[in-house]
């Protein structure tokens, strides 16, 4: 998906740590000498074990927390600009709906803060809800959706707003697998037609090659990125895809950077 | 999407009769069984009135109350009474709970007033506050239906501010994250996170308030006040020998407990249909 075009990266980190002090603990170098550029309309994997800073790196993305060193750019601004500009939309592993909310009203809730018409609110409610297929459910309550529909919903949420950067923190962690793969495809489509560039946090191999067109690998104590892998597998992906033997050869390829990453840390 | 989308709420509302009335049964049956227990204790062992009076005497003179307070030209004593005191409960419960919760938004908005105050709050909760209600009675005068009303509105003011402050601090931090995200003003924050969040908390102290409020204001007139008032009616009513009328005080001072609970019960449904304790899932 990277085309040559000249377009500002969408996310650039050049040298980036980040230290944590907790009070009375020792520092802990939770990410050492990140270095990554991501391009508009690419969808980039982050996988590793737990503890590798994955997530940290997302987060220091979406400006939740802020890096010690080093230059982080989102869409060529500061992370904490482009927060401003509400850049990013984010999905975290709990869907994080308020339970007060209709389904609805928790899509339009980014939408109130950003000042759009009841109308506008609304009618693009509907339309995200019909875009993750739960069209019918605005009325519902997120306790009487089914996880996987509740993690749509936080979706719907998401994009809603149509920022050009989708930050998803292990969104289908809590899903079961016959689920997650079918969340993983309506992903897939969601990003086809909206040309929005995604950052994944997951724990699972197949998900991240199936989804990514390039998987960054990372190890643990301290958090780096230790390979970046290039998924040539063509879109649109399908349940095909995971039974081409590429798709087998690249699993087994991230497995082994993870494997090596774990025997260099030792 | 085969995904199976649970029962709605409105299911309750639904159910046949019969059911609702094998949901209740076990209760009805206990409150019956001790009333007759009651009864024939009191004729089979001969119990003196002044010690215990027979149901059937404390309904017969209750029965009566309302007769006279339905006549016209007659009156009851007892719903004066009644009114009066379910307004000195009213009145300190909306003047302490107005309060409570309006001290907690201004605490939870600056954290360091909330830090200060918390501790004297939650040591202000476990003093028995009702001990003041002499003290109230000096400061307002004894037949001022403003010294219950303040012992009411002292007493329903702590816990309401202690549930509220934790509801509108103890929250998911990932929702707050997700605030942060979309780079929320803090009003928003307040208005759209906060204060729904509180909800369940304020109405669990709402509904121990309510409780609390008849209470303070009976046990308040037991220090004195005007004749019309059930904490004055019962007391002088025991003091006289008239046992029976003095129950019928005790009864009536249950029934506008209960029902100001209840109220309490429905508007929390009401306002709350969300809420986890009301969901029907079965």
């Amino acid at each position: 998906m990277t085309n040559g075009t000249t377009h500002a990266p969408v996310i650039y980190a050049r040298n980036v740590n980040k230290i944590f002090k907790p009070s009375g603990a020792e520092p802990v170098i939770a990410l050492q000498n990140i270095n990554l550029t991501v391009q508009p309309g690419e969808f980039i994997s982050l996988i590793g074990p737990s503890g590798c800073g994955k997530s940290t790196l997302l987060r220091l993305i979406g400006d939740l927390i802020t890096p010690t060193t080093g230059e982080l750019k989102v869409n060529n601004k500061e992370p904490h600009q482009a927060r401003l500009d509400r850049d990013y939309g984010m999905v975290f592993q709990a869907a994080t709906l308020y339970d007060w909310r209709t389904v609805s009203k928790n899509v339009q809730l980014p939408l109130e803060i950003m000042g759009y018409t009841p109308q506008e609110r609304k009618a693009r409610a509907q339309q995200m809800l019909e875009l993750v297929e739960l069209g019918k459910f605005g009325n519902h309550y997120p306790y009487q959706l089914s996880g996987g529909m509740q993690q749509r919903v936080a979706i719907a949420r998401a994009l809603a707003f149509e920022p050009s950067l989708l930050l998803m923190d292990e969104p289908f962690g809590a899903l079961d697998e016959f689920t997650r793969e079918r969340m993983n495809m309506e992903l897939l489509s969601i990003w086809e037609r909206t040309k929005i560039t995604v950052m994944f946090v997951t724990h699972s191999i197949p998900e991240a090659v199936f989804l990514s067109n390039r998987v960054v690998v990372m190890s643990p104590r301290p958090g780096r990125i230790t390979q970046v892998v290039d998924i040539n597998l063509p879109y649109p992906r399908n349940f095909e895809t995971r039974e081409d033997p590429l798709f087998f050869q690249k699993v087994i390829e991230v497995r082994e950077y993870l494997r090596e990453a774990h025997e260099v840390e030792g | 999407m085969a995904e199976a989308v649970q029962t709605t709420r409105n299911q309750s509302s639904k159910t046949p009769i019969g059911a609702r009335l094998r949901y209740y049964l076990p209760t009805i049956l206990v409150a019956v069984g001790v009333l007759l227990v009651w009864e024939l204790a009191v004729r089979v062992l001969n119990i003196q009135q002044f010690l215990l009076p027979k149901p059937s005497a404390i309904l017969e003179a209750f029965v009566n109350e309302i007769r006279l307070f339905v006549t016209p030209g007659e009156g009851s004593i007892l719903f004066q009474a009644a009114g009066a005191t379910l307004w000195a409960a009213f009145g300190g419960f909306c003047l302490g709970c107005g309060a409570g919760v309006l001290v907690a938004l201004i605490t939870a908005r600056w954290t360091i007033i909330s830090e200060a105050a918390m501790p004297f709050a939650i040591a202000a909760n476990s003093v028995p506050i009702i001990a003041f209600a002499p003290i109230m009675n000096n400061w307002f005068g004894t037949t001022n239906p403003a010294s219950k009303m303040a012992i009411v509105a002292i007493i329903v003011f702590f816990p309401t501010m202690i549930n509220t402050v934790r509801g509108l601090t103890l929250i998911d931090p990932r929702q707050l994250e997700l605030m942060q995200s979309y780079a929320a003003r803090p009003v928003k924050i307040l208005l759209a996170l906060r204060i729904p969040n509180a909800l369940p908390y304020i109405f669990s102290a709402l509904r121990v308030a309510s409780a609390l409020s008849v209470i303070g204001a009976v046990v308040a007139e037991f220090f004195g006040g005007q004749r019309a008032m059930l904490g004055v009616f019962i007391t002088q009513e025991a003091a006289s020998f008239n046992f029976v009328r003095a129950w019928t005080g005790i009864i009536m001072a249950s029934i506008i407990g209960l029902s100001f609970y209840f109220v309490m019960l429905l508007l929390e449904r009401w306002l709350m249909p969300w809420h986890v304790a009301f969901r029907n899932t079965d």
